[in-house]
Parts: C-alpha cells; structure tokens; sequence
C-alpha cells in the first residue's frame, strides 16, 4: 500500500532474512498440524445419536419448563400467576379455576413453548418451587400444535 | 433500500479512464460475521470506499426493554453481543445495583470475576480462529472453537445455558457455583496453556499470516479516540485505556494483572493484544482461584425489583471493549429508557477509514481483526 | 491408409491378436487397413477406459481422504455415518451432485458457461495418458512428454476464465482474473523445474526418466543431484500447488474474500465437474512429482540384497500409487496448515522469489552435470 524508503543494502538483508526465517516458521506450523494428525487422542467429536445413553445434561441446563409433581401426579401450583407476570415473551397462561370449595386453584397450565427463550426466569419468580427446566435437550419436532402444551396433568389443590 | 442500487451519498466517479465499480460485500458473505452489508466502490481489487450497513437483524431490544421490568431486560442483554453474553449480563446488573443501592457479598463478585474472564477467553478465542479462517487456514477455526467449547460446557454446568447465561442478578448470581467449578476451571486453564501454546506456534509467527497482518489497516491513535473505539482496537492503536483499570467495578483493582497494548495499530498489534489479553485472564483466573472463598452467601438477602428513580450508567470492559448501559429509572419495576452502548458500532465506522487503498483481501482481514459482533450493532 | 497406432506394450499385444480376429470376418473385409483400424479401436477403448478408471475413480477417494485428513488435523472425525467410517459418504455427495438442478444466472453467457468446465477437464485427463504407472502400462509413450505436459497444463486456466466471465458475476471474474495471473506466472517456474529434469535425465520422454531412477533410492532425482534435487522438489511442490489453484495458493476461490472465486454460480453436475477437475489435477500432479523425483513405478530399494527382494516381488504399479497417495497426502497436510497469501504477495513471490531461485537451480544443474561427466 505505501511504498517504502530504504536503502537497497537494507531491502537485501531482509529478503534474505525472510527467506530463512519465513520456511522455518512454516514448518513451525507443519509441526503442529502433524502432531494433531497422528494424535487420535485430541479428537473431540461427540458421535450423537449413538452416544445418546451416556450423554447427560448439567442438572442446571434449562431445556424446557415442567412442572414439579410426585408420584401421583399433584404439583405445588397454587395459581398466582407470578410466573405468568415474570415471563418477558408470555410464554406461559395460567388458568385457574375454582374448586369444590370455592377456593381458587390451578385449573390449566398452558405452556407456548414456541415463543419461549427458556431464560428460566419464571421458575426463579415462583415462591413455591412449583415449575422447572426440564434436561431434555431433543426438543424439536415437527407438528406445531405439539408446541403448546398443558404443564399440569391434575387440578392444583391449592 | 435495494441491494442493487447504490447507497445515498455514494457516486462511481464516471470520469474519463476510471474504471471504478460498485459491489456488494453482504448481507450474505462468509466474512462479515453475520447479516452486515458493506458496500464497496472499487478500482479493480483496490478498495476506493466502504459504506456500511446495518440493520438487517435489528429487533428493537432497547425499545422492548422500556416494557419490561428489569430483571425481564437481563435475558435481553444475552442477545446482544452473543460471545460475551456473560458480561453484557453484568454491564446491566451493574447499571441496577447503582439505582437499587444494594451491596454484592464478596463470593459473589468472585464469581462474576471469573466467568466474565472466562467469557473474555471464550470470545478471544472465536476471534483467533475467526481470524485464522478469514486469512485461509480453516483449521485455525475449528482450533479457535474446540476450546471455546470447554468455556462453554463450564458456562453451562454453572449457568445452565451455553450461549445465552441469564446468570447475573441484581446483588449476586442466579445460583451459587457448583462444587466441582473450581477443579474444572483450573483443569481447563491447565490445558488452555498447553493449547495456546501449539495455536501460537501456527498462527503467530507463520510468514503468510505475518504479510497479511503487519501494516494491514493501520488506525492512528487519534483516529482510534476520535471514532471512539475502545477495547483491544483501541489498546493496540497505543492507548492504554481499559475499563479493568481505569474505573475499577467488581473487584478488579484488587487483582494484579496487565493491560496490554501495542502502538503500531495495524492488524498484528490487534492480533497480538487479543492473544496476550487471553494469558492476561489466565493469570486473573489463577489468582482468583487461589482467593475464591469457600463460604459465604452469594446473593444479598434483599432482592428489590425497582430502582430508585434518577438516571444510572455503569461501563464494563467486555472483550470487544467498552459496554455502558444508561437506565432512566421513573417510579415502577420497568425502565423509562434503557440505552446500551456497545463496543463494536463504533469499530465498524472506522472500517472505511482503515481499508480505503488496500486490496479487498485486506478488508477480510481488517473486519476479522475489528472482531464485531453484529446483533450487537443492531440491537 | 495412415491409422495411428498407440505405441505401447499392451497395445504391441493387441495388434499381434488381432489378424487372428479378423480371419473371422469375411473375406472381403480382411486386409491390412481393417487389422489396423481394429487395433487402433481396442487400443484406444482400452486407454479411454483406463485413463477414465484412474482419473475419475480416484476421486471420490480422494474427497473422502481430504474430509478425514481435514477432519484429523482439527480434532475431528470427519465423516462417519454411511458406510464403514463414513467411507460412502463421497458417493452419496456425488450423487446428490448430479441430481441437484442445472441453472445459469440471468444475463450469463450460456454457452460459455456450460462450456468452461469441459474445458478444465481437458488438461488432468491429458497429462495421465503421458504418465508411466507401471512398467508396460503406458497410454502414450511420447518423445516430446515434459514439454507436452508444460503445453497442456495450461489449458485449465482458460476454462477458470471463460467460467468466470460467463458467469455475470463480479467475485466470479475477480476470481478468474486473479486465477488468470496465477496461473500464467507460476507457469514459468513449473515449466523451469521441469526443465531442471529434463537436464539432470538428460530426456523429454517420461519413461526415460523414470528409468534413469532405476535402482536405489539414492538414484531418486530427489536424492541424484545432491541439494539441488531436493530443492528443485521443492520448487516443484509449491508450483503445482500453485498450478492447481489449491490452498494455500487458492486466492482464485478465496471463499472468505470472494464467496468461491469462478465456480460461485455454478451448480450440480458443472460445478462437480470442477470440483472433479480439481482433484484429478491432484492426482496428475502427484504422479508428475514422483515420475520425476521419486523414481516412478520402481521399488524403493534401499542397497540390501534382502530387504530389497522382498521389495521388488511388489508390482510397480502398487509403489506407484502408494508415492502418488503419499504426495497427495503432503498437499493435503499443507493445505489444511497455511493460510492464504493475497493477490499481489503471491505475485511477488513468484517473480521475486521462485523465479530466481529456479534461475539458479538451472545453473546449479548446468554446473552438476558438467562436474559429473
């Protein structure tokens, strides 16, 4: 780009320099590609689908909200709608509804996963422990009306 | 505007013997690193003039911050600057621990420390191998990303996502680390040391990437505080400016590390700041290591979810550079305005001063080197 | 009538055959013109044929050993999925190559665009009829064989041109206009190491050449003139790198720069053409570099009566390919190692450089033989 002002003595001395120290360097470069070539033991690749029953996801790992129920089914949700308020895309509808006593509980859960960024930030707003991120990882699919799902499978019992 | 026509403002000299042509570089082109558009009048393979444009992934996120609330606004910051996603995440929560008045426990600020070094090291290395690939050599790429992936599985172990953290929080972090972090982070540097090593005895010396990069978009000092760059575009024009170290936040001025800078200004010194700057947070990292305190909360007991009113700003040094984030609080738990200055808008308005007469190879590497991030110019 | 004849061992064996051949015709057929004709047919089918097999079978091998070779220097696998180790992963590609459409851009010159990559293919399919594999198998025994090789290796650079400025795309003729330059220049130091060879053999004739490397290893051009062999080797590599338009000399493609150079607008079957073209020139190559420099078809003996039996029960053909594969996996390790140069270094290093160093090497040569008679 800009033309340079040296002397020709000084011109010669660095294009002989380079022409040692450029191939040195080269070979410098060699060198480490050859030592990765013939070292299996640097190769990092995951073979996925089949090592699919050793792969386990970080127990942090926000994958998709569910809710947290026992053995037959009951969850902790009393139908405040915080997590409802804490969610930035409104990704998420409670639903209550009224039990046989006239006290408000969860009646559905309603969960868009399509438009959520599983930033985990209703799970952190529930004062009830009630929801969390799920580990599954493989949760693409290929039918949209999949994509909205009702978390609880019974009525809140308050 | 079409992609066909020509951006306002700029003629194709149709004089006597000139020859001169417009062309497109993006939206779509390997190397500007995402969805920019420059365009480029050139004279043969010399450039004559670079005209960008932006805008093409701008979503709006500081308009849509002012109907948040502010802790709905930290996911937001992720989404910015997506290699450094960590930091942005502690720009904003320095802005609202300034408006909420609140203190952060001393483990707390340990573990912001760390993995925002750790974010710095991950990004530097997207920008090694970036520049490896943008000059030819795609194994310098994949080199560059094969330890970036360990930060990111370290990153996910403690935040619970790879890319976008969501980790930081208004007095403190999300969750505590787990048990195993530190072992893992002294681990990982242990094999960074050796593998940087091998990455610096491809790349650094090599005599192509040297033709490449030594006298390659040289940008003046004065140009560099004129545009407002900042970061290691700017500490490789010669100015030693860095947030760390300037205008301490967290606990940076308790720990002992350089800041290192070059004053040539061409793309070799930015290379070579970015890679002295990884041994740089090593050296953090191992020292934080050494005083990370095993007990302790890591959050404060207050959790408030509105500022103050009046107007906050906080600045951090990401890896790109200088990242400020304005909040004009007004009653209530959402933002009147929130402003984000990002580092990389002003490092792609330079690019026209820096690549007017080079080849059009040399503004491949010059936008390597400039390392932007372009969601984060859009916002 | 003049019928050519395709002067070869295989072919001295099918006109010996063929008067048997042709006796069963009737009478009124037989003759000396038939006899030959028919010969020449075999013949020339034989060498289509085996020029095609070597050529375009070779290919997919190679693809599949640049992935793994890549693949293996960046930490990776490569392909693993079809077949044992991924190893019919290539076919797979290929025919998902033929299958894609065919299309031009709007305002390319169609004839010219559809003809380019015909004419790439030209030059690697003619230069592997000149090369001897083994010791009869030969397709043209030519006199003249380096400087035929010099002429015809030039010929791909036409079609990068006309495919670049067929295209109607500017990064399409920034690629071919720089891929024009290249090649020309670095024509002259391929043509001058080559006449290197020709100077220490002391013949065009390609055979010849390798026969004068008969015996030990020492006898290797490489190893023959002691330095200046090595150094001419060398030479050699970076310019047929540079011929080949393969990285780190592939400022003609330059994705990062120019999105893929001359063949960005192409698709499906043209742009495999080119892809083809582009190993095959791999293979030609390979097979110039240790038909002079690394002794041919002969076994790598090494001065023991022993271990040099056991070596030489090897057919000529196998040490042929396991140097030519041994070259091709040189220029791939270099390949994925370097990065690229830009335009105007690559032509200072070729006038500045090579150029000069060549120069001398002809001296240096000149100085050799004078010593050594």
């Amino acid at each position: 780009m800009t033309q340079e002002n040296i002397s020709t003595k000084h011109y010669i001395k660095r294009y002989l320099k380079k022409c040692i120290t450029g191939p040195w360097s080269l070979l410098c470069g060699l060198s480490v590609s050859l030592k990765y070539f013939f070292n299996p033991k640097k190769i990092v690749t995951e073979q996925y689908p089949e090592n699919r029953k050793t792969l386990k996801m970080h127990e942090r790992y926000r994958g998709r909200l569910s809710m947290v129920e026992d053995a037959e089914g009951n969850n902790h949700c009393t139908a405040c709608g915080m997590c409802e308020r804490a969610c930035p895309n409104a990704s998420i509808n409670v639903q209550p509804t009224k039990n046989i006593a006239g006290k408000k509980v969860l009646g559905r859960y309603v969960y868009h996963f399509a438009s959520c960024t599983q930033c985990g930030l209703c799970v952190e707003a529930c004062p009830f422990g009630a929801i969390e991120m799920s580990t599954a990882f493989e949760v693409a699919t290929t039918d949209v009306t999949s994509l909205e799902m009702i978390l609880n499978k019974k009525e809140g019992q308050g | 505007m079409s992609m066909t026509q020509l951006p306002p403002g700029f003629k194709i000299t149709r004089e006597t013997d000139s020859e001169e042509f417009f062309i497109n570089m993006g939206p779509q082109h390997p190397s500007t690193h995402g969805a920019l558009r420059l365009a480029l009048r050139m004279d043969g393979e010399t450039i004559v003039e670079v005209v960008p444009h932006f805008g093409y992934i701008h979503r709006g996120l500081e308009k849509q911050g002012e109907s948040m609330t502010y802790l709905q606004y930290i996911p937001m910051t992720d989404r910015q600057d997506y290699l450094t996603a960590i930091q942005n995440n502690l720009g904003v929560v320095l802005a609202y621990e300034k408006g909420m008045n609140i203190g952060v426990p001393e483990k707390a600020e340990y573990i912001r420390v760390m993995l925002s070094e750790l974010g710095r090291i991950a990004s530097h290395l997207v920008f090694f191998g970036c520049f490896g690939g943008d000059l030819g050599g795609q194994t310098c790429l994949l080199f560059g990303f094969k330890e970036r992936e360990m930060v990111h599985d370290i990153l996910e172990e403690v935040t619970g996502s790879r890319l976008t953290t969501n980790f930081f929080r208004p007095g403190g972090s999300r969750f505590d680390v787990p048990e195993n972090f530190i072992p893992r982070v002294k681990a990982f540097l242990d094999h960074l040391e050796g593998a940087m090593k091998d990455y610096e005895r491809f790349l650094s010396k090599n005599v192509i990437a040297l033709e490449r990069s030594v006298g390659i978009g040289i940008l003046s000092k004065e140009d560099a505080i004129a545009f407002g760059c900042s970061g290691p575009v700017l500490r490789a024009s010669g100015v030693d400016f860095d947030v760390r170290r300037a205008n301490p936040y967290s606990i940076y001025d308790q720990l002992d590390f350089e800041v290192p800078i070059a004053h040539n200004g061409d793309c070799h010194d930015r290379y070579n700041v970015r890679i002295a700057e990884i041994h740089e947070s090593m050296k953090i990292l191992r020292q934080c290591i050494e005083k990370f305190p095993k007990e302790g909360p890591y959050r404060s007991k207050e959790k408030p979810v509105k500022l103050n009113p009046g107007r906050y700003y906080s600045e951090i040094e990401t890896a790109k550079g200088l990242y400020g984030t304005y909040v004009v609080a007004a009653s209530g738990d959402k933002p009147y305005r929130i402003h984000t200055r990002g580092p990389s808008f002003p490092h792609i308005g330079v690019l026209n001063k820096m690549c007017q007469g080079g080849k059009i190879s040399d503004l491949v590497v010059v936008m390597a080197t400039l390392d932007p991030v372009i969601p984060e110019i859009d916002r | 009538m003049y019928v050519p004849s395709v002067t070869n061992p295989i072919g001295d064996y099918v006109r010996e055959w063929v008067p048997q051949l042709v006796a069963y015709l009737p009478e009124s057929l037989q003759g000396e013109t038939t006899c030959s004709v028919i010969a020449f047919a075999i013949n020339a089918i034989i060498c289509i044929i085996a020029v095609c097999l070597v050529n375009i079978g070779s290919a997919p091998i190679l693809i599949y050993m640049e992935r793994k070779v890549c693949a293996h220097v960046q930490c990776r696998l490569g392909p693993m999925r079809l077949g044992w180790h991924g190893t019919i992963q290539t076919i797979a590609d290929v025919l998902k190559m033929l299958f894609k459409e065919v299309y031009s851009p709007q305002g390319a010159d169609k004839k010219l665009f559809y003809l380019a990559p015909l004419i790439v293919l030209i030059a690697p399919f003619m230069i592997a009829a000149l090369i001897p594999f083994g010791h009869n198998l030969l397709v043209a025994n030519v006199d003249m064989g380096i400087p035929l090789i010099i002429a015809v290796n030039g010929f791909g650079v036409l079609g990068i041109l006309l495919g670049g400025w067929s295209s109607n795309n500017k990064y399409s003729l920034m690629g071919s206009l720089r891929s024009g330059a290249q090649m020309i220049s670095y024509e002259i130091s391929f043509a001058l190491v080559l006449l290197f060879v020709v100077m220490v053999s002391g013949s065009t004739n390609l055979m010849e050449i390798t026969n004068g490397q008969a015996g030990t290893v020492a006898n290797w051009m490489i190893f023959k003139v002691p330095v200046l062999g090595f150094l001419a080797f060398i030479m050699f590599f970076i310019a047929s790198t540079a011929e080949m338009n393969r990285a780190p000399f592939d400022i003609a493609e330059a994705e990062q720069e120019l999105t893929g150079g001359y063949h960005t607008e192409y698709t499906g079957t043209p742009f495999a053409m080119f892809y083809l073209a582009e190993y095959i020139a791999l293979v030609t190559n390979s097979a110039l570099a240790v038909t002079c420099f690394l002794g041919g078809f002969h076994a790598p003996c090494i001065g023991f009566e022993s271990v040099d039996q056991i070596l030489l029960k090897v057919p000529g053909v196998i040490w042929f390919f396991a140097k030519v594969y041994f070259m091709i996996w040189c220029y791939m390790m270099v390949r994925w190692t370097f990065v690229r140069p830009r335009v105007d270094q690559l032509m200072s290093f070729e006038w500045k450089f090579m150029l000069p160093v060549n120069m001398l090497l002809l001296v240096g040569g000149a100085a050799y033989i004078a010593l050594s008679i």
